[in-house]
């Protein structure tokens, strides 16, 4: 009985979405335990915290400052430099995205299963979030929400196995599609043929073409390129920009732009992530 | 102490409890993948000493709760435990009498096949294959049964959970 349960379970998990509701009202209920877990790490957190010295945290503040006044001068050719892309967009006739919303969360200490990469943070549907979600750090993208209860979210990471995310070469323009392997830092770039145009410290940055990630945010860096003359594929090998296994804060990224705009613009969209591909291309919700 | 049955179930439902909290507790990154599975060996203990009390049931709620915490397939572990916790309760008494290392012995193989079920669940949904450590949380497992059976018999002859 048990058994078959179980594995009727698995498969409408795997192929459908029904079950969402049924885990986030159980992950709701499980909460606890993630809290108490985590207890031990947000406290001393907290208290380290409080019980900062004067001098250190002037020192803090002081760095801080110094580094806030770097990025307000670059901030300033960004601004000139957005306006140009704007005004030559509209010569073109074609929408650019407006901006994007942000919202910091936390990441929760507790370790899930270790052959997924994946994270818990502490924001939940109650904040907004919603499944399919971008997620960055500091640096460049995270990953995408899977899972989502009332307090907390799961986010699938770059680097998970089942995760593709569509790429442009950041110089050229080139895209394709970035998979995870499974290791933490390592991300590989399959289905580009030998003579494509690409190379060691080429940097990798969202396409926008899957519609769930905003483009032109940084993605991973090339690290290696081994052509074979009797393979029909390059060997790619990129390493994600994001620190994935050391952050503790990822920000949620709202775009402002509907979707369906996007869409109506790239027609082709759709089949240009799907061709190369034989796999099911975007993610799998596992 | 003299208890109701009630105050039993409270027992074994917290050392249940305990053991999912350690398993989604953070541990460095050289340690994680030799992380025992606590709460199987906690249902196996139950459902040894007190089967009339704890089986399938139990171990597939057990199991659908691990689902949610770790974030695997919902029904990958609820399918495992159910199968041990049926394995177990068809030995029970066999388990019961023999010496603690021939139990371990056993309780390894009872690991083994749990992990088998999850490397199968894995095959099935196409994640790739893990690396040869995948297997090494049994035999922490085996190695800590006998601590672990001399700490919940104590509990439950204090607690005279039967």
């Amino acid at each position: 009985m048990a058994v078959v349960v179980s594995l009727a379970l698995m498969v409408t998990d795997q192929r459908l979405h029904h079950l969402e509701s049924v885990r986030s009202v159980l992950s709701v209920v499980l909460y606890p335990l993630h809290f108490i877990v985590d207890l031990p790490q947000s406290a001393s957190l907290w208290l380290s915290e409080t019980l900062a010295s004067r001098s250190r945290l002037q020192e803090e503040n002081q760095q801080l400052k110094k580094e806030n006044l770097l990025l307000q001068v670059e901030q300033q050719k960004l601004a000139a430099l957005e306006a140009e892309n704007m005004r030559l967009r509209d010569l073109l006739d074609s929408s650019f995205k407006i901006g994007d919303r942000i919202l910091i969360a936390e990441l929760i200490a507790v370790d899930l299963d270790p052959y997924r990469q994946q994270v818990v943070i502490n924001k939940g549907s109650s904040s907004g979030v919603y499944e399919g979600q971008p997620v960055l750090d500091a640096n460049a993208v995270m990953g995408q929400v899977t899972h989502i209860n009332r307090f907390t979210a799961t986010v699938l990471l770059i680097s998970d196995a089942r995760h593709a995310l569509p790429v442009q070469v950041n110089r050229n323009g080139l895209r394709t599609l970035a998979v995870g392997t499974g290791r933490i830092n390592e991300l590989e770039l399959p289905h580009l043929p030998n003579n494509a145009d690409i190379e060691e410290g080429d940097l990798l940055v969202t396409s926008g073409l899957g519609g769930r990630f905003p483009p032109g945010y940084p993605v991973a860096e090339v690290i290696s390129v081994s052509r074979e003359p009797g393979q029909p594929f390059a060997r790619v090998d990129a390493r994600p920009m994001a620190h994935l296994e050391r952050t503790r804060e990822a920000m949620l990224v709202w775009t402002l732009q509907p979707l369906e705009t996007l869409e109506n613009l790239t027609p082709s969209a759709g089949a240009e992530t799907t061709e190369p591909h034989p796999e099911p291309t975007q993610e799998q919700q596992p | 102490m003299t208890l109701s049955p009630r105050r039993g179930g409270l027992i074994i439902a917290l050392s249940i409890l305990l053991s999912l909290l350690l398993t989604v507790l953070p541990l460095p990154e050289w340690v994680r993948i030799y992380r025992p599975q606590w709460y199987t060996l906690v249902l196996i203990y139950w459902t040894m000493a007190t089967p009339q009390r704890v089986g399938v049931g139990i171990g597939w709620l057990t199991g659908i709760i691990v689902d949610v915490i770790t974030g695997t397939l919902l029904g990958q572990h609820a399918l495992a435990l159910s199968l041990i916790a049926f394995i177990t309760l068809k030995m029970h008494q066999r388990l019961r009498l023999f010496p603690l290392w021939q139990q371990s012995l056993t309780v390894l193989v009872l690991l083994l096949i749990e992990k088998l079920l999850q490397l199968w669940v894995m095959g099935a949904v196409g994640q790739p294959a893990p690396p040869l450590l995948f297997w090494a949380p049994p035999l922490v497992g085996m190695l800590l049964w006998p601590w672990l059976f001399i700490i919940l018999r104590d509990l439950r002859r204090r607690f005279q959970v039967s």
